[in-house]
């Protein structure tokens, strides 16, 4: 287990591969998590406070992403429109790709690099200082007290930044739109939600729901099974960056299927 | 040299291990231990390492599960506690863990209050805030209640590490490594609180090192372990008297560390 070790096949993808193998292991996790949200004591002020972390260390990120992605998609949008006469259906355009698609995609995936990189890395480097067997020993559940209250809180704050995500991308594209077509606000807004059902609302929510869930399971377990001293710490944060990318699109994709054959 | 601890009442156990092997795959790191510690006994466990210390210390408190063997702690088996009764042994068996385990998100003074707040939620802020005091003092840190453990040195957070274990008032003590990493005249003063906490606090303790000092000064008992199991116990001067291999071996490793 030496440190000057070389291993041949790069960090991420050998990551990658543990983290399949390990399934049964991350199975575990997860059903421990379930059981453990529904058993009291419920950690209601460490929740609070993850919440507030994940608010806080997303915010600004998400503010301009989600500002720029509104105002650029309609730019790019325009010319197409324009060569059929067709630029009034830009409102309703941008929100359908915005709430059906980027909003919810944007969020988690900022959130991927930003929340769960740091949730992989404060936790592996708990675990590798023993902060986290300090607390086994004097009997505080440090699952309960780490795992569950930071999952949840992902599971809480994903969907809400994702619907805080839509408002800024929304407003970044009416702004060109009012600049460029003098559209005003009753008229945009109008168009906007003329083609937007509940339904769409109801998928991005479920789907941020997941994206949150993935996030925080993945890199709690990354955090929480990390090894060999401070190397493993950055690995952790990596790692549960990469993971979580990667089964949000394959969540992307599985869950637009199930939308699109209700719709 | 340690003086002769009048208080140890050698007809009470409170930790009885018995023929505990622990493999991790092929490697086979505990291979037959046994060890008994009295009520009010400090007892070091010497070794090189890698040979298995932190893991027997581990089983103790039921952060590992042994493959076989017994270990009965205050008269129940480890290893057929339900999780309540776990946690209720738990309470009584402290652990300072190498480098202090600290929550480096958290005051010195969260530090303390944590495993009272989590375990005795109906203490009262004044009963806790004294207890807090009284262990600052103990550790002979009370200057530091407000800081964070990053603007700490190495020995401070070894105390407070100490100190956090001792708020729960613990019967047992396991330290690891307790003088690892500290300059000389910081080992003395880590030895020095070691048996002050004994004196003070009226625990057993499993004390594990590499550093002979520690031992020396610490130890009612000496056990020598090696490859996985205890070649040697006595006293100090009893192990390291006779011209053992195996001690003298130990010795020379000591000098050159
Ligand atoms: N959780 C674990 N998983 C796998 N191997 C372990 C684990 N803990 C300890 N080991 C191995 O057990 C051996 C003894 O470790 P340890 O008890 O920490 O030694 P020391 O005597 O220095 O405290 C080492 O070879 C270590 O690699
Ligand atoms: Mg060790």
């Amino acid at each position: 287990m030496g440190s000057t070790e070389r291993s041949e096949q790069p960090v991420i993808t050998k990551g990658i591969d543990k983290f399949f193998l390990n399934f049964y292991d991350i199975l575990k996790f997860v059903l421990r998590f379930f059981k453990e949200m529904f058993t009291p004591p419920y950690e209601g002020r460490e929740f609070v406070r993850q919440c507030y972390y994940i608010g806080n260390k997303s915010l600004l990120l998400i503010t301009l992403t989600g500002f720029i992605t509104g105002l650029v998609f309609t730019k790019q949008s325009r010319p197409s429109l324009a060569e059929f006469g067709a630029t009034s259906w830009l409102p309703s355009l941008i929100s359908i790709a915005v709430i059906r698609a980027l909003a919810p995609l944007v969020t988690a995936l900022i959130c991927a690099g930003k929340v769960g990189s740091s949730i992989g890395a404060e936790l592996a480097s708990m675990k590798v200082t023993e902060q986290i067997d300090a607390m086994e020993v004097s009997a505080i559940n440090p699952f309960k007290y780490l795992v569950v209250t930071r999952v949840m809180a992902c599971m809480l704050c994903v969907p809400l930044l994702m619907a805080y995500t839509g408002l800024v991308a929304m407003t970044g594209s009416y702004l060109d739109i009012h600049l460029n077509e003098q559209t005003s606000l009753a008229i945009f807004v109008q168009n906007a939600f003329e083609k937007i059902s509940f339904l769409d609302f109801f998928s991005s929510f479920i789907k941020t729901l997941f994206y949150g869930f993935t996030i925080g399971i993945v890199s709690c377990y990354q955090g929480y099974h990390a090894t060999q001293g401070t190397q493993g710490v950055g690995k952790a944060a990596n790692v549960s960056v990469v993971i979580s990318m990667f089964l949000i699109f394959i969540e992307e994709i599985i869950i637009v299927q199930v939308i699109n054959m209700l719709r | 040299m340690k003086p002769f601890t009048p208080e140890i009442h050698w007809d009470e156990t409170v930790i009885s291990i018995r023929d505990l092997y622990k493999s991790f795959g092929q490697n086979h790191v505990l291979r037959g231990v046994n060890l008994d510690l009295h009520r009010g006994e400090n007892i070091v466990v010497l070794g090189r390492s890698g040979t298995g210390k932190s893991v027997l210390i581990k089983i103790i408190s039921a952060l590992l599960y042994p493959d076989s063997g017994t270990v009965n702690v205050l008269g129940l088996e480890v290893e057929t506690l339900k999780h309540d009764e776990l946690r209720d042994l738990r309470l009584k068996i402290g652990f300072c863990f190498q480098n202090g385990a600290l929550y480096d998100s958290m005051t010195v003074g969260e530090n303390l209050a944590f495993p009272l707040r989590r375990n005795m939620p109906h203490m009262s802020k004044r009963e806790r805030d004294e207890r807090i005091a009284t262990v600052l003092e103990a550790v002979g840190l009370s200057q530091t209640i407000n800081q964070m453990p990053a603007e700490l040195s190495g020995g401070q957070r070894k105390r407070i590490g100490i100190g956090r274990t001792l708020i729960l008032r613990p019967e047992i003590m396991l330290y690891d490594e307790p003088t690892a990493g500290l300059d000389p005249i910081t080992c003395t003063d880590i030895n020095n609180l070691i048996n002050e906490v004994q004196k003070r606090f009226k625990t057993s303790s499993i004390i594990i090192t590499h550093d002979l000092a520690c031992a020396k000064a610490t130890g009612d008992k000496i056990a020598v372990m090696k490859e996985g199991r205890f070649i040697k116990e006595g006293s100090f001067e009893e192990v390291f008297s006779d011209n053992d291999e195996l001690i003298r071996e130990f010795y020379d490793y000591n000098f050159i560390q």
